[in-house]
């Protein structure tokens, strides 16, 4: 048995960790003083017209056309499609890439065949084949989704080919002295070793889904927050514009940390 | 006492890219039943070839093994092989670790999980079943890789450098936990090593290998006047020296 007993802080150490909360503190206090200071100066500088608030919005106006779309009650229909399509995206990038990935592990011949397709892919920006996916699949959720997924998907599947390559020889040896299929060192060792791979493509995925997603909807143009911006910025409303963009950075925001707290999760079961 | 092993005019080539390499030459043994046998050679002469053959996870270009009499044609439950460096799994716990290598061959009865408990509470290891590798020191996890090898209740153990990794002392105390846990399940083991001190302190036969292309130089039977063997007392030996010396001055002339 253990005893567990009270640790001893000393006076000097709690001195130190003082100084370290005070710190962080301090950290945050000063950024969020620094965006609070960067609005005010924004409402300011265009109610006095030291800036053109029709060519850079304002706050207080940004606020009214957020509670007149909610008002409408577009507000929530647009942050829903698009959050819903990224989330998609990026699942499906990361979901098929690591089949993909799979599949090609099993066959180093398929691999081999394989690899200068993937090499040219990689280097291609995948959104120069929006408009492909739009006329094959119809401008609609589904082609935004297979534009978000084909921007992922490539370096999905490059990186968790390389983590499952790059596993200890003598794992894959140790499970094979007992015997096991290559199904078996699949499954007990390659994928369970490469998890920390695939969570860190999963979490690169979810920021390459967002440009996907927006892109797909300057596209398609029918809705989500990628639609609200092109159509403001059609009509010149930039009110509008501005407030898609912070829409969109508060959504990203949180689902990367939505994202990372999943990562902890799995890190922590590992 | 009948041959457990018996290794008969073994050759292996690999073939790569850069050319052929020629591993083993012509090699012959055979390992009695219930014998600690040792087999130690300049690095890169074909030691853990020749326990990838044994194991079967590799096939000879020529010659083969026989264990009982029959070939050796893949893995088999009969052999264990250890490796240098324990490899437990850090997403799995102790336990499962022990058991992974039933698991993989579909054998996790009631009767083989008691039998795993039994041998973790044997070897002092049953309180840290729950635990993760990365909470046991090296000397712990190098015994529950080798629990987790004696789980499928193996006849024969290959071990390859399964001291090497770790440091002197515990070094010294885990070869010689191993020992008796081998002596004890009345197990037949073939060690490879680098250190020949630990080959003469274990070992009832210790087999030179000359460089690559690796071929038996000698073997030697080893006769410690020690009552009971360990890898410090047997180090006392008067004979240890002689062995010692004899054996290095054979590996020495082709490094
Ligand atoms: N899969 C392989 N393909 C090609 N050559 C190989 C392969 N495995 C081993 N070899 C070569 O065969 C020779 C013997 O290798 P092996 O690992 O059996 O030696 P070893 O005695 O165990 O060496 P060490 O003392 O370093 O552990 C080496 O020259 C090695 O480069
Ligand atoms: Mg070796």
């Amino acid at each position: 048995m253990f005893n567990i007993k009270e640790p001893v802080v000393s006076g000097e150490h709690k001195e130190y960790l003082r100084k370290i909360k005070i710190r962080k503190l301090s950290i945050l206090l000063t950024q969020i003083a620094l965006l609070v200071l960067f609005f005010i100066l924004w409402e300011v500088t265009a109610r006095y017209k030291i800036i053109d608030p029709f060519i850079t919005s304002q706050p207080s106006r940004i606020i009214r056309t957020l509670s007149n779309l909610y008002q409408e009650g577009h507000l929530f229909k647009h942050i829903g499609v698009t959050c819903g399509e990224t989330v998609v995206g990026f699942l499906l990038g990361t979901l098929l890439g690591t089949i993909i990935a799979v599949i090609l592990w099993w066959s180093d011949f398929l691999s081999k065949v394989m690899e200068p397709y993937l090499v040219v892919l990689n280097s291609l920006p995948k959104i120069a084949l929006g408009p492909v996916f739009i006329v094959w699949i119809g401008a609609g959720p589904a082609a935004i989704i297979v534009i978000a997924m084909s921007i992922s998907i490539v370096v999905t599947i490059l990186e968790v080919l390389n983590g499952f390559l790059g596993v200890d020889k003598d794992k894959v040896k140790l499970v094979k002295t007992f015997g096991a299929s290559k199904l078996q060192v699949l499954l007990k060792v390659i994928l369970p070793s490469s998890m920390p791979v695939i969570v860190n493509a999963l979490k690169v995925n979810v920021g390459l889904s967002w440009v996907g997603v927006i892109v797909g909807e300057f596209l398609v143009s029918r809705a989500g927050i990628g639609y609200l911006i092109v159509y403001g910025g059609q009509v010149f409303q930039l009110d509008l514009v501005m407030a898609s963009v912070l829409i969109l950075s508060l959504a990203a925001a949180l689902m990367y940390q939505v994202v990372a707290y999943v990562e902890r999760l799995i890190v922590k079961i590992k | 006492m009948k041959c457990l092993v018996e290794v008969s005019n073994l050759f292996m080539r690999y073939h790569s890219l850069n050319g052929e390499t020629d591993a083993l030459v012509n090699v012959n043994f055979s390992v009695k039943k219930g014998e600690f046998f040792s087999i130690v050679g300049p690095s890169g002469c074909g030691k853990s070839t020749l326990l990838s053959l044994i194991a079967g996870l590799i096939i000879p270009s020529s010659g083969q093994v026989l264990i009982d009499g029959k070939p050796v044609l893949g893995t088999s439950e009969k052999v264990g092989y250890m490796l240098q460096k324990d490899y437990l799994f850090e997403w799995r716990n102790i336990f499962q670790n022990v058991l992974l290598g039933l698991e993989i061959r579909k054998k996790i009865t009631e009767e083989n999980k008691n039998y795993v408990l039994n041998l973790l509470d044997m070897y002092g290891l049953a309180e840290f079943k729950d635990k993760y590798p990365s909470q046991l020191s090296g000397g712990m996890r190098q015994r529950a890789a080798l629990i987790r090898t004696l789980a499928s209740k193996p006849e024969i153990l290959l071990l390859d450098e399964a001291f090497s990794a770790l440091d002197y002392q515990t070094r010294l105390s885990v070869a010689d936990d191993i020992y008796s846990i081998i002596k004890r399940e009345n197990k037949t083991a073939i060690l490879v090593t680098h250190d020949i001190a630990e080959s003469i302190s274990l070992s009832d036969r210790v087999m030179v290998l000359s460089k690559r292309p690796g071929s038996v130089k000698s073997i030697h039977n080893i006769a410690l006047s020690v009552d009971k063997k360990s890898t410090l007392s047997s180090r006392e030996a008067p004979e240890f020296r002689e062995y010692f010396n004899k054996i290095w001055k054979e590996l020495d002339v082709y490094v």
